[in-house]
């Protein structure tokens, strides 16, 4: 009779997180650009990072794709350490400049960053072919970079991040000064990749974009993450079933600001914005204006966008 | 309406460190390097070396050779320098003087023969003895010509008892014979003149006399040694020393790019790759050394079509001296790169220094023609080893062995720069 005793029942490790971040810290001199952020991303979601300018967000970007190194923390992509060859290989970064060679066509240019990825051959001609069809610039495919629109280099920069068909893409703000239009063209691109089960960090200080394109929401002021989660929640968590009125008066302009202060709300390019539990104190507001000897000009109700989020959690507005 | 633009200008032009530069202190360098070269302020004049020998050792050549190491204007040399191997050399002999000139060591070499002392004095060149060699390289134009000068100056200050002996016989031969009075008052003459000379056999007749040299009272003959069949002397000097100016401009302007990719971003991306600072700068490196090369290549080819430059015999010293000196200026170029944060510093810096570089190694012309003290500076240079290896490959047609002194100091200068550049390229690794 055997006495070994049954094997455990071993479950298989999950598989490691595309992204952890541990308690990072950097700083530039005196100045704390990332203040002990944390967070970890599941396969397949699309993150972002909403902040205003300066808040942290590229400098955390940089951490993850191991171009700046912490003063404290911890970054793993797919458990491995930032800048690590298997990191480096996992992952995508789509840099805020247009980090391209001007003086070569596109083509030129993915071929160049491909091989950087260690592409050869036809896996090398494949992926630019790729590319160049997800960016839609075949017909630009031997142009020179100099001389293509800023939306096409927006997207050609988008395309020179993905390559090499990387598990994990930064994208740092890849909509800066590019027209509707083309905005509208690369978001269409980002959704295409998010069907495909990419994994995306996606940075910018326009709350549309990430309320279109993310599925959860970090909240980054002064280098720290105020708030991650959902939209709805990050809404529900401020402002639970609270809704905004929005209104303009005319009146003495010192009398306008008092009397929104004294009433709990904000006056924000001469728009008063109060936030009520119901539409039932709209009547109360507005006797009260007219008591104060305001005129009504325009009102209007709102559920809490992620910009009221954002004020409503630093008191500042989001492009401040 | 002027002044708002004047005063726009001004503040651009304050905030343009690179266009300050270029503006006060580049010609400020060169007017100094200038000044230093040839206003003679802070260095002596330039003495020419020259290797005598003197196969006669009579009274009238031992005077000859005294004249000629008094004169301050000459370095005159018998011996070569003693080595490990031979602390104590044999004094040159015909062949080996005419071999150091060959080898580049001098310019000009002077053979006094056998029994020219017996008949020293020429005039009109019919003395009946031999005449005094003269051996020289023409790469330099200047030195034989004022060996030649001083030549005849020592004679007419250095042997005037000689002078005068050969006056007499000259007298006698073209005049008829001296009477017994005439012949008692000569050898009277004669007698203060010895006592003269050997009062001042030790002192210095360069001071005593400033009368030209130019009646050609000993007889010369000259002879290049270097270059006797080269049909352009000067080309392939011109080629390797223009050639190796521009390539330091091109080889920084190209590793300039460093600094477009990281103001684009392009660097950060490279870097987040599979390529490492050490592997880009490396691809840099052999780039450079590539576009350096052909840039020579082409220049030298230039020189061969237009100025029959004898290119094609002189390949595997050519291929060794090109790769040579291009990894220098590649390396030089990334180290400039590495150093500067914006184009316009390296620019800036990149002008001020190949130009100062190209003076001091004389580039712009030739290092002989500098003081001593200015040609020992412009082995600091890279221009001044590449220039000396094509000299020695192109114009003294020695073998590849030959030029293992440029080669090991330019891929030591290679590897030196190479090296710093990649220390100081850690500013671009990580915030």
């Amino acid at each position: 009779m055997s006495t070994n005793p049954a094997p455990p029942n071993l479950s298989p490790l999950p598989p490691p997180s595309p992204l952890q971040v541990k308690a990072l810290v950097k700083r530039f001199g005196q100045v704390v650009a990332v203040d002990g952020i944390s967070l970890e991303m599941r396969a397949g979601e699309c993150l972002g990072l909403l902040g205003p300018n300066g808040a942290g967000k590229s400098t955390l970007i940089r951490a993850i794709a191991g171009r700046v190194i912490p003063d404290s923390g911890q970054v793993a992509i797919f458990g491995h350490s930032a800048g690590s060859p298997q990191a480096r290989a996992a992952l995508g970064w789509v840099p805020q400049d247009l980090a391209l060679y001007p003086r070569l066509s596109a083509k030129e240019n993915l071929h160049s960053f491909g091989s950087y990825y260690g592409l050869t051959g036809t896996k090398l001609d494949q992926a630019v072919t790729r590319c160049l069809d997800w960016a839609a610039l075949q017909d630009r495919a031997n142009d020179l970079v100099s001389t293509l629109s800023g939306g096409m280099k927006r997207r050609l920069n988008m395309a020179a991040g993905l390559i090499h068909q990387p598990r994990l893409v930064l994208m740092d703000e890849p909509t800066v000064g590019v027209d509707p239009q083309s905005r509208n063209r690369i978001f269409e691109m980002i959704e295409a990749l998010r069907a495909d089960g990419m994994t995306i960090i996606y940075t910018t200080h326009y709350m549309e974009e990430a309320e279109r394109l993310c599925d959860r929401i970090a909240i980054v002021d002064h280098g720290r993450i105020i708030a991650l989660d959902t939209r709805e929640a990050l809404v529900q968590t401020s402002f639970a079933s609270r809704s905004q009125v929005v209104a303009r008066f005319e009146g003495p302009a010192g009398n306008v600001s008092a009397w929104v202060e004294a009433r709990g709300g904000r006056l924000v390019d001469e728009t008063a914005e109060f936030t009520i539990e119901g539409p039932k104190e709209i009547a109360a507001l507005l006797d009260a204006a007219s008591d104060a000897g305001l005129e009504l000009v325009d009102l209007s109700l709102r559920r809490p966008n992620l910009e009221s989020v954002f004020l409503h959690l630093t008191g500042r507005e989001l492009r401040d | 309406m002027i002044t708002p633009i004047v005063r726009t200008a001004i503040i651009a032009l304050r905030r343009d460190r690179g266009s300050m530069v270029l503006s006060f202190v580049v010609p400020i360098a060169f007017f100094s390097i200038f000044a230093v070269i040839f206003g003679g302020q802070h260095d002596t004049v330039p003495r020419i070396r020259v290797i005598v020998v003197d196969e006669d050792q009579s009274q009238a050549s031992r005077q000859l050779v005294n004249g000629l190491e008094s004169d301050g204007s000459l370095n005159v040399t018998t011996n070569p320098a003693p080595t490990k191997e031979q602390p104590q050399p044999t004094p040159y002999t015909a062949s080996t003087a005419e071999d150091a000139v060959k080898a580049g060591d001098v310019s000009v070499a002077l053979i006094v023969p056998h029994d020219w002392g017996k008949n020293p004095i020429s005039f009109r060149g019919d003395s009946g003895a031999p005449a005094i060699q003269l051996l020289s390289d023409q790469s330099d134009v200047i030195a034989p010509q004022m060996v030649a000068g001083l030549l005849q100056k020592a004679a007419m200050t250095s042997m005037p008892m000689t002078m005068a002996e050969q006056g007499m016989k000259y007298t006698e031969q073209y005049l008829g014979a001296y009477t017994p009075e005439q012949r008692k008052k000569m050898e009277g003459v004669l007698d203060r003149l010895r006592h003269l000379e050997s009062d001042q056999s030790k002192s210095t007749q360069s001071a005593a006399s400033t009368e030209s040299s130019g009646g050609g009272i000993i007889a010369v003959t000259t002879r290049s040694v270097v270059g006797e069949n080269k049909k352009s002397p000067m080309i392939s000097f011109y080629a390797a020393a223009i050639g190796v100016m521009f390539l330091l401009f091109t080889s920084t302007g190209s590793a300039g790019a460093l600094l477009d990719e990281q103001e684009s971003g392009a660097l950060d991306r490279v870097l987040s790759s599979r390529i490492t600072m050490t592997g880009l700068l490396a691809g840099k490196l052999v780039f450079n050394i590539l576009l350096a090369f052909t840039q020579l290549t082409v220049m030298f080819l230039w020189a061969w079509a237009v100025f029959k430059l004898d290119f094609f015999t002189h390949i595997p010293g050519f291929i060794v001296m090109g790769l040579c000196t291009a990894f220098a200026v590649a390396a030089f170029g990334i180290l400039l790169a590495s150093i500067c944060r914006t184009r316009a510093q390296l620019g800036a810096l990149s002008t001020l220094l190949v130009l100062t570089m190209s003076a001091i190694g004389g580039s712009m012309f030739p290092r002989y023609l500098m003081s001593e003290a200015m040609q020992k500076a412009g082995l600091w240079t890279i221009n001044a080893w590449a220039i000396d290896g094509f000299t020695k490959v192109f114009w003294r047609d020695l073998p590849v062995t030959a030029l293992w002194q440029q080669v090991s100091v330019l891929l030591a200068i290679g590897i030196v720069l190479f090296a710093v550049a990649r220390r100081i390229a850690r500013r671009w690794e990580y915030a």
